[in-house]
């Protein structure tokens, strides 16, 4: 049977199946059920045995601080209510485009009108030597951390490959859990792709200050094994050998794009949709972090959020579409307060605006481009991380509050008022 | 415990009454106005009310020093009594002087004057009140024969017109002014006008006002006195009976200003304006004419304040309830200076050396058993006389008390050369630093205000008892003390027998009544100043004497409330005399560069050299820096904006002082305060540019005309610097500061060419690298602050030169965050803001994605939000990555079990 189907957006349409089952699905389930024009029919599936899970508070269970039930979204009951079809522990292995079905890990086949792809993404393995020891673990599954927790067992000694915001709350978590942490970071300071150097070197301070061992422009060459199935250690690039009975790759996030390639959709490093979400296909979606838009791919959750706004639009036969907006980072490590949006590293005529009180590990460097801003580091006080963000979204002209701009929104609106 | 007493600055001399704790010795609880008083009925001015502010033993001077080393008083004593010996013995008692003050008690003005006069036998004793109102007291004497203040301050209240001229009262004698303002808003008809060339403060009160040209006080009473001659408003019964010189004075006047015209034309005022003082002088009788230092500090005051006088004496308009030529003084005891006879030109209590008959009843009086006096046959060298005979090496020896000469002194830059000259300068002090104490080999720690014991004399002839409240700090001792133990250690001690304050008063009162015969004339003994009533008190009554006005005597038992109620005067044969003047032009007129006239003088809420008044940091908020105020076409000419240091000079000296644009000078002129000193800012003593030279007659120096150029200053950077008490102020690392004590640091404005590394200069200058710091590279920016274990030693913002009043904050904030032991750091945060946190403290972050607080959660919780879902709506807090929904779980639970506990104790 062929029938022609309409892929006009405003045909809303009626059997939609989602896979991937995380944060991003998730957040588009909520947005739909509240509106009437939803799709009927919503089945999702996901590898994982659960439903989706807040992926952000990993650090935090990893460390004992929560437990499993906290972190959790919402439970089967929700799904039930609101009529949505949750196949949990289903793994998607090929995309049948002609058909419009898709085939899952048991060889059933599921036929869609509409397909969405959310499939998210997982570390950034390195092939080295040994890198089939046991014990050496991605950090982005309860999976994860179940045997991150199991490994704890029975190693007092632990290293995190990568001293980026997912390496460094690793760390922390493991840390927590009383082992003894070194992160070895390629980059000459922490978070190097939100940082400046003043603020890494605080948070550096920081995080040494509680127990975490660094080591900083260096890599990994070798996993080591004493008994030749369980990691032993680590070797540097100068090297070092790091003693460490449990091994965690931080260092990057690869797509989950396969599925997509692989049924022949246009991509580079990941899954290439429109503004529309749109993928080269007309009746395939792609959301978060297994898509490229603008060859840009994304990892933080303010941008996905965007696009979760945008499809649910479209999914219920609106137009809006998806532009790239600036977002800011937050680190989420218990005790250190982070924010940084922007760039990274003023360029020739900007203006850099700085405050430091390293004792008390407070640090803020703020970037102007005629009096516009054009990206910020707050460190220890991030309270007017939110306000110095919207500034610079907005692009307003802040030399009326030059001189109190420092000292956050409070002062400098309070200026702006006296010089209005 | 309360006590009353006297406030210690102008010459109101109004009643205080000192609130003490008895467990507390270095300062007072508080001080507020005694009803009972006279003077001031209650009231105070706010550096009155301040007083218990100024105290405190920091700062002061608590042991004697001999060339910079503490020592004992016996070797403070003995080395003082040895090199005046030996002085005297090698030069004479001429070659000593001394230069006391109207800060000083009258007991210890009235030993100190027989101390130099009577038993060190010389004339140089003069008195910074020689600054203040000599040509007061030479006009006085010139037409009443004596230094007599005919007024009382309730002839202000009564008067139908009050003139005030050369007087800005609203600043500088608060009180009066209030008591003036009360009394016209009851007596709506009463007139004031004010003469002056600024538009003052006093002017608010002013029915008319005439901004009249620098100088041009003789003119304008002499126009007056040719226009109460030309309408036949001349009181023709009291000139005829009372009175001597009308017919040369009245031509002297009529030659100079013939008509209305001419005076308007030489008074640079409106003719209908001038016509109407004229005519509102002319027609009352009850006028009272006021006058300060813009009359007296003149190479012409004395015959300006004669001018005055003429115009009552041709009106009678003397000797009468609300009517009177009255001199305000500018210090507390000026008077009592006066009544000693504590001037160069005076021998004592109302006698001069040419008095007949005084030398020998001087010498008699002073006369012990064992000990005759030596007093010297004439007067002695006045203030600036007196810096010349030091400069000739005349004076060889100099003991001042009280007073700080290289600040007030004009010239003061020569001053300074002449007194580092002098083989032997004492300096008895109360405070540990000041200008003059940089240059005493002998330095003599004495008490101060609130210590001291004994009686003060205020403008309308009242004396008060300053009382002693509490112990001097350390090792200083009262000045009468001092010098008595000094005259005991040059074998003088049997004429220096005094057990205490109250006997030394006594022999002052008994000085005055000395063969002093109301029924004689003044040429065979008789006095007007004469307190013989007063005399015989023993300690207890001493102590309980209440305010009362000299004369007091068989007589006058009750004292006097106004002088010349009889007409009789001081003269010889009893009249009054109308003095002939002219106007002379001033000494110190613009000339080629210094093209503009100076005018100096006091400020509201500063006291002289600020030794004390800067000591109560709300007192620094009126005018914080030295300034310079300048017409706005001056300004322009000059080059210099509103706001920036800018540069007055002449050939004698420098001046450096904020510039504040006004169109309350006239075009041409300039004014600037007279206290600033090395003490307190950089190049900022006016009289550094006042020439010396004074008035022929009284001495008096022409401190309110010098002449200058006005000119910017080339400055990159500003700054702040806000230091603790025990850090080292960086002054030499700057072109130009001022300091400004606040109460917990001190705070220093800086200015300078070469801007530097401002990290670096910190770690030169002030010894340590930031703690914290701030830059805006762009606008050149920098503000740091250095802390030590939490504690804030210093605070420094730095801009480009006009640009760091936005930067500053609130100063009173960071004030205050000097006084913690250790900052919070919810302040410590704010401390490079310069204020404290404007908004709400919303608590520990708990949504780091849009920064809300747990507080602000808690509020929302308490308003209703039951659920993540419902916080989210109303705060966005959970909705973005959504990692502090946990804790905003437990957030709910948590305030939902305290609402069930606190239900259930209700329930209960």
């Amino acid at each position: 049977m062929t029938t022609v189907r309409d892929p006009q957006p405003d045909v809303t349409p009626q059997r939609v199946l989602i896979i991937g089952n995380g944060m991003a699905t998730q957040r588009l389930l909520e947005a739909l059920v509240t509106r009437p024009e939803r799709p009927p029919e919503i089945h999702v599936f996901g590898d994982e045995g659960t439903p989706a899970y807040n992926r952000i508070l990993l650090s935090p269970l990893l460390a004992g601080e929560v437990d499993e039930a906290a972190i959790g979204l919402r439970n089967r009951d929700w799904f039930e209510a609101h009529n949505i079809t949750l196949h949990c522990g289903r793994r998607i292995t090929a995309i049948d485009r002609t058909a419009r079905q898709i085939i899952d890990d048991r060889d059933e086949r599921h036929g869609y009108d509409h397909l969405i792809i959310a499939t998210g993404s997982r570390a950034r393995l390195f092939d080295l030597p040994g890198a089939e020891l046991q014990s050496i673990h991605g950090f982005r599954t309860t999976g994860d951390v179940a045997s991150l927790m199991a490994a704890g067992e029975h190693t007092r000694r632990a290293v995190v490959i990568g001293g980026g915001l997912l390496g460094l709350e690793a760390a922390e978590g493991l840390r927590k859990r009383g082992l003894e942490v070194t992160v070895v970071h390629r980059g000459a300071h922490l978070m190097n792709r939100q940082l400046d150097d003043r603020a890494a070197e605080l948070l550096a301070d920081e995080l040494q200050g509680r127990g975490l061992t660094l080591r900083l422009e260096r890599h990994p060459v070798a996993y080591e094994s004493v008994n030749g199935t369980h990691v032993a250690g680590v070797r540097l690039d100068d090297g070092e050998h790091l003693e460490a009975g449990l091994v965690v790759v931080a260092a990057g996030i690869v797509p989950n794009a396969e599925p997509g390639f692989e049924a022949g959709l246009a991509g580079d490093r990941a899954i290439r949709v429109d503004d529309t979400l749109t993928t080269s296909d007309a009746s395939v979606m792609a959301l978060g972090e297994c898509c490229e838009f603008e060859r840009t791919t994304f990892g933080l959750v303010d941008p996905i959020w965007a696009q979760v706004e945008v499809m649910a639009d479209r999914l219920c036969g609106g137009d809006r579409r998806y532009a790239l907006t600036p977002s800011a980072t937050r680190l989420k490590v218990s005790g250190v307060e982070l924010y940084t949006f922007g760039l990274l590293a003023p360029e020739p005529g900007d203006e850099v605006l700085r405050y430091l009180d390293a004792d008390h590990g407070d640090y803020r460097r703020l970037i102007l481009r005629n009096n516009r801003l054009v990206g910020a580091v707050l460190y220890g006080d991030t309270r007017d991380g939110p306000w110095y963000f919207r500034q610079s979204v907005d692009q307003n002209d802040l030399s009326p509050c030059r001189d109190t701009l420092l000292f956050g929104a409070t002062d400098a609106i309070q200026q702006l008022e006296e010089a209005a | 415990m309360e006590t009353n007493t006297t406030c210690p600055y102008c010459g109101v001399g109004c009643g205080v009454v000192a609130q003490h704790d008895a467990g507390r010795g270095d300062t007072l609880a508080g001080v507020t106005g005694d009803k009972t008083h006279p003077a001031n009925e209650g009231r105070l001015c706010v550096k009155g009310s301040a007083l218990a502010q100024t105290l405190g033993h920091e700062g002061r001077l608590t042991h004697p020093r001999i060339d910079g080393v503490t020592v004992s008083w016996e070797t403070a004593l003995s080395a003082v009594a040895s090199r005046l010996g030996s002085i005297r013995a090698q030069h004479g008692g001429g070659a000593i002087a001394g230069y006391l003050s109207g800060q000083l008690l009258t007991e210890d003005y009235y030993i100190a004057n027989k101390f130099f006069k009577g038993f060190v036998g010389t004339p140089h004793v003069d008195t910074n009140s020689r600054l203040c109102m000599a040509s007061a007291v030479a006009g006085y004497k010139r037409a009443f024969g004596a230094d007599a203040v005919p007024c009382c301050y309730e002839d202000l209240e009564t008067a139908e017109l009050v003139v005030l001229t050369g007087s800005n009262l609203a600043w500088n004698h608060p009180v009066l002014y209030q008591r003036l303002r009360a009394a016209k808003s009851r007596n709506p008809l009463m007139r004031i006008v004010v003469i002056d060339p600024r538009v003052t403060d006093t002017c608010e009160l002013a029915d008319l006002f005439l901004q009249i040209a620098p100088g041009s006080d003789i003119a304008l009473f002499n126009g007056l006195l040719s226009y109460m001659a030309g309408k036949g408003r001349l009181d023709r019964d009291f000139i005829e009976h009372h009175t001597e010189g009308f017919d040369d004075a009245l031509a002297a006047a009529q030659q100079e200003v013939p008509d209305i015209a001419t005076a308007a034309e030489r008074c640079g005022v409106d003719a209908e304006r001038l016509e109407t003082f004229y005519y509102w002088f002319a027609t009352q009788l009850h006028v009272v004419t006021l006058y300060s230092q813009g009359i007296n500090q003149s190479s012409g005051g004395t015959d300006r304040v004669n001018a005055i006088i003429n115009a009552h004496l041709a009106g009678g308009s003397i000797g009468l309830p609300g009517a009177g030529p009255f001199s305000i003084t500018g210090q507390p005891n000026a008077m009592g200076g006066r009544e000693v006879g504590g001037l160069a030109n005076q021998l004592a209590a109302h006698m001069d050396y040419h008095t007949p008959g005084a030398l020998d009843r001087v010498t008699r009086f002073w006369t012990t058993p064992n000990l005759v006096p030596a007093l010297p046959d004439g007067p002695g060298h006045k203030a600036l006389a007196l810096v010349e005979a030091i400069e000739r090496g005349e004076v060889q020896a100099l003991w001042i008390m009280a007073t700080n000469p290289l600040v007030s002194l004009p010239d003061a830059n020569r001053v300074r050369a002449a007194i580092q000259k002098c083989p032997l300068v004492i300096v008895s002090d109360c405070v540990a630093r000041n200008d003059t104490l940089a240059y005493a080999d002998i330095v003599l720690p004495a008490s101060g205000w609130a210590e001291k014991d004994g009686t003060v004399t205020n403008s309308e002839r009242r004396i008060s008892r300053q009382r002693g409240i509490l112990p001097p700090p350390g090792e200083a001792r009262h000045d009468w003390w001092i010098i008595r133990e000094v005259a005991r250690h040059m074998g003088f001690g049997e004429a220096f027998d005094y057990q205490g304050v109250h006997e030394i008063f006594d022999e002052h009162a008994r000085l005055s009544g000395f063969e002093n015969d109301p029924q004689a004339t003044p040429d065979t003994g008789y006095r007007l100043f004469d307190i013989s009533g007063l005399a015989g008190m023993d300690r207890a009554r001493y102590d309980a004497l209440a305010p009362i006005q000299w004369p007091v005597n068989a007589d006058a038992p009750r004292g006097t409330a106004r002088l010349f109620e009889r007409a009789r005067f001081m003269t010889p044969n009893g009249r009054a005399r109308l003095i002939a003047v002219a106007s002379s032009p001033a000494i110190q007129q613009p000339d080629g560069e210094a093209r503009l006239v100076l005018n100096t003088g006091r400020i509201r809420d500063q006291w002289h050299t600020m030794t004390r008044t800067a000591r109560a940091p709300r007192l620094m908020h009126h005018r914080s820096e030295p300034f310079i105020e300048v017409h706005p076409e001056d300004a322009r000419h000059a080059s210099v904006q509103n706001g920036q240091i800018a540069r007055l000079h002449n050939t004698l000296g420098e001046y450096l002082g904020r510039v504040r644009v006004t169109t309350a000078q006239r075009r041409g002129e300039l004014f600037i305060p007279i206290h600033w000193n090395d003490q307190f800012a950089h190049q900022a003593r006016a009289s550094a540019l006042i020439a010396a030279v004074c008035d022929p007659l009284s001495g008096q120096p022409e401190s309110k005309q010098g002449r200058v150029a006005l000119s910017p200053i080339t400055a990159q950077w500003e700054a702040c610097l806000l230091l603790g008490h025990d850090a080292r102020a960086p002054l030499g690392e700057s072109d130009w500061w001022a300091r400004i004590p606040l109460t917990h640091c001190q705070r220093f404005q800086m200015m300078g060419e070469k801007t530097p590394d401002w990290m670096t200069w910190c770690e030169r200058a002030l010894g340590q690298v930031p703690t914290l710091w701030s830059e805006d590279h762009g606008r050149r920016h920098f503000r740091a602050a250095c802390l030590h274990k939490g504690r804030v030693v210093w605070w420094l913002a730095v801009a480009p030169v006009g640009t760091l009043n936005a930067m500053l904050g609130d100063v009173g904030w960071l004030d205050d965050c000097f006084a913690l032991e250790a900052l919070e750091s919810p302040q410590r945060r704010r401390l490079l803001a310069g204020r404290a946190a404007s908004g709400e403290d919303t608590g520990a972050t708990v949504c780091s994605c849009h920064q809300v607080g747990e507080k602000t959660i808690h509020r929302a919780i308490a308003d209703g939000c039951n659920s993540v879902e419902a916080l989210g709506e109303t705060l966005a807090c959970g909705t973005e990555c959504g990692s502090c929904i946990p804790e905003l779980k437990q957030l709910i639970a948590a305030q939902h079990a305290r609402r069930d506990e606190a239900t259930e104790q209700v329930s209960v």
